[in-house]
């Protein structure tokens, strides 16, 4: 099962490099201009945000959502692809578990957030003087963020028909849950019913723990929002997994 | 010795209420080159679907050489190759990818996938092309791809499901011989195709499916002595006379060198010995159509 599980992780790193041009530089000059407009240019005008100045503020939360979005794209494209054009039948016919295929097509998510994360880090390190308060939660939110993501990803796959059904859930439902989870401002600054809101939100307990970690302050005690995560992740693990197992739009 | 193949009250319903298999029942024996044919829509597809789990059974029982596929599943799979009808792969692979990926599926290493993947690559006239991405394959080559890809775990029964389909003659007779090797060897193939040439050449054991049931299971020897009459076209050295003489079989006159006979029981050599003795020289002898295709119409929806 290990050889089978490396297998598919080391084709999904694969496909994802071969077209780097497509999924590792852009989602980087994306980047890249969200800091330079919203924190070089505009940062300074906004001020301080939870203590720090905006600029310092944001990098946690634009680092993580590239992590959010490349997850997400690729199990969501990859998956889909794979039924689409029938190559999904190689693991079928094999004797890979659904376990197995689960969890390489996870961890593919996994890499590309990373490889994304961390050139998003990179590039931003030669414009900011980054300090990280807690590599440990750094890694670890990273981790279940790019996990959650690449499992609602893989689900999205299994039920999406067409292409238009797998940018239907990131541009209408991931892109809104983004902005609102706390990724431009600190919920501290809304109104109390917004704030109340906003905690039904996952994505503002990644990126609030993330900011923890980077910037060693939080408006969410770290444990509730790592409960968050892990219960959110054995949910869509379940959903993921019971719906490969039953062959939802794959087998009949 | 159990069976390679035991398929027993196999049924098939499609959400949509369509019947693909009606209680089909059938085997193959380890060792035979067994030919599953059918019209389009006649349920082989579905069949094989089931055999390689890529498709849920409705009810009824599969087992592969004595063990029950809803049992062992995992074993069962690593026993079959499957080369599908339609291509199956990722068309942005390399060739060679493909195959190492589906060996490390089976749990064979990298290394000795490669190994392997060099072998029947070469086998099968792709090595040259190892590193070009699948898509940039012709229609022919694409299907040696899924032959090479199916054999990469070294399966113990072979399913083909119209392997030759666009693949040109020349190719076609070479896969037909690997195949036979292969049978040689000691595996087990099942083929389906439309080719009944192929079928005819190749199988010992067949099975006809019409409307997804059994309508015939014999050994092809055996189905190809119901077909009582011959139809053969026959080439004369010299032209022919405008009113031929007649004979104990039926003849016609096609044009000043050609001549269709139809042998009901009669051996060739007797004809031409009989149309000699009449002024008749025959050059070249050929059939006006495949013995198999012959039953196969009588026996099938399409032939009614």
């Amino acid at each position: 099962m290990w050889i089978a599980y490396k297998t598919i992780v080391v084709k999904e790193i694969l496909r994802f490099s071969r077209i780097w041009v497509q999924t590792i530089f852009p989602p980087i000059i994306t980047t890249s201009l969200y800091l330079l407009i919203f924190g070089g240019l505009m940062g300074e005008r906004i001020g301080d945000m939870q203590g720090v100045d905006y600029l310092h503020f944001i990098i946690p939360g634009i680092i993580l959502m590239t992590v959010i979005q490349n997850s997400y794209a690729n199990t969501v494209s990859s998956f889909f692809l794979a039924k689409f054009n029938h190559s999904i039948e190689e693991l079928l016919i094999s004797p890979v578990s659904y376990w197995v295929i689960l969890l390489g097509y996870i961890s593919g998510g996994v890499a590309r957030g990373f490889a994304v994360g961390l050139g998003v880090f990179i590039v931003v390190s030669f414009f900011v003087d980054l300090k990280i308060y807690s590599i440990g939660i750094v890694l670890i939110t990273f981790l279940l963020t790019a996990i959650l993501f690449s499992l609602a990803g893989f689900i999205n796959a299994v039920f999406a028909q067409s292409f238009d059904d797998i940018s239907i859930v990131p541009t209408f439902i991931l892109m809104p849950m983004i902005y609102l989870g706390g990724m431009f401002y600190s919920i501290e600054i809304l109104p109390e019913f917004w704030q109340v809101l906003s905690k039904f939100n996952p994505i503002y307990y990644m990126v609030d723990s993330f900011r923890m970690g980077f910037l060693g302050s939080s408006t969410t005690d770290f444990v509730v929002s790592m409960v968050v995560l892990i219960s959110m992740i054995l949910v869509l693990a379940v959903v993921a997994f019971y719906l490969l197992k039953r062959g939802v739009n794959i087998k009949t | 010795m159990p069976n390679a193949l035991l398929i027993s009250n196999l049924t098939k319903t499609y959400a949509n209420n369509i019947s693909a298999l009606s209680q089909v029942n059938l085997s193959v024996e380890q060792g035979d080159f067994f030919a599953l044919l059918g019209s389009n829509g006649a349920g082989k597809t579905t069949m094989i679907g089931i055999i390689s789990s890529l498709l849920n059974k409705t009810s009824g029982e599969v087992s592969v050489l004595g063990l029950d596929q809803s049992t062992n599943l995992n074993q069962v799979k690593r026993m079959i190759g499957l080369m599908p009808q339609e291509f199956n792969f990722n068309p942005f692979e390399p060739i060679e990818e493909i195959l190492i990926n589906q060996a490390g599926y089976y749990g064979i290493d990298r290394q000795s996938a490669r190994a392997r993947a060099e072998v029947l690559l070469k086998r099968v006239e792709l090595w040259d092309r190892r590193l070009n991405m699948a898509k940039s394959l012709s229609g022919g080559m694409k299907r040696r791809l899924m032959l090479a890809r199916a054999l990469i775990h070294d399966p113990k029964i072979l399913i083909l499901d119209e392997p030759s389909a666009g693949v040109d003659v020349e190719i076609r007779r070479s896969m037909w011989k690997f195949l036979k090797e292969l049978n040689e060897q000691g595996m087990t193939v099942i083929l389906t195709t439309h080719y009944l040439e192929e079928a005819e050449l190749l199988c010992r054991n067949i099975v006809i499916l019409d409307n997804g049931q059994v309508i015939e299971q014999s050994s092809m020897k055996k189905l190809l002595t119901k077909v009582a009459h011959q139809v053969l076209i026959l080439e004369s050295i010299e032209t022919l006379p405008e009113v031929l003489p007649e004979f104990d079989f039926s003849i016609e006159r096609l044009d000043n060198n050609s001549i269709q006979v139809i042998l009901d029981g009669m051996s060739i050599s007797r004809t031409l010995s009989e149309l000699s003795k009449k002024g008749i020289e025959i050059e070249h002898v050929r059939s006006a159509q495949n013995r198999l295709e012959t039953l196969f119409l009588r026996l099938t929806s399409k032939g009614k």
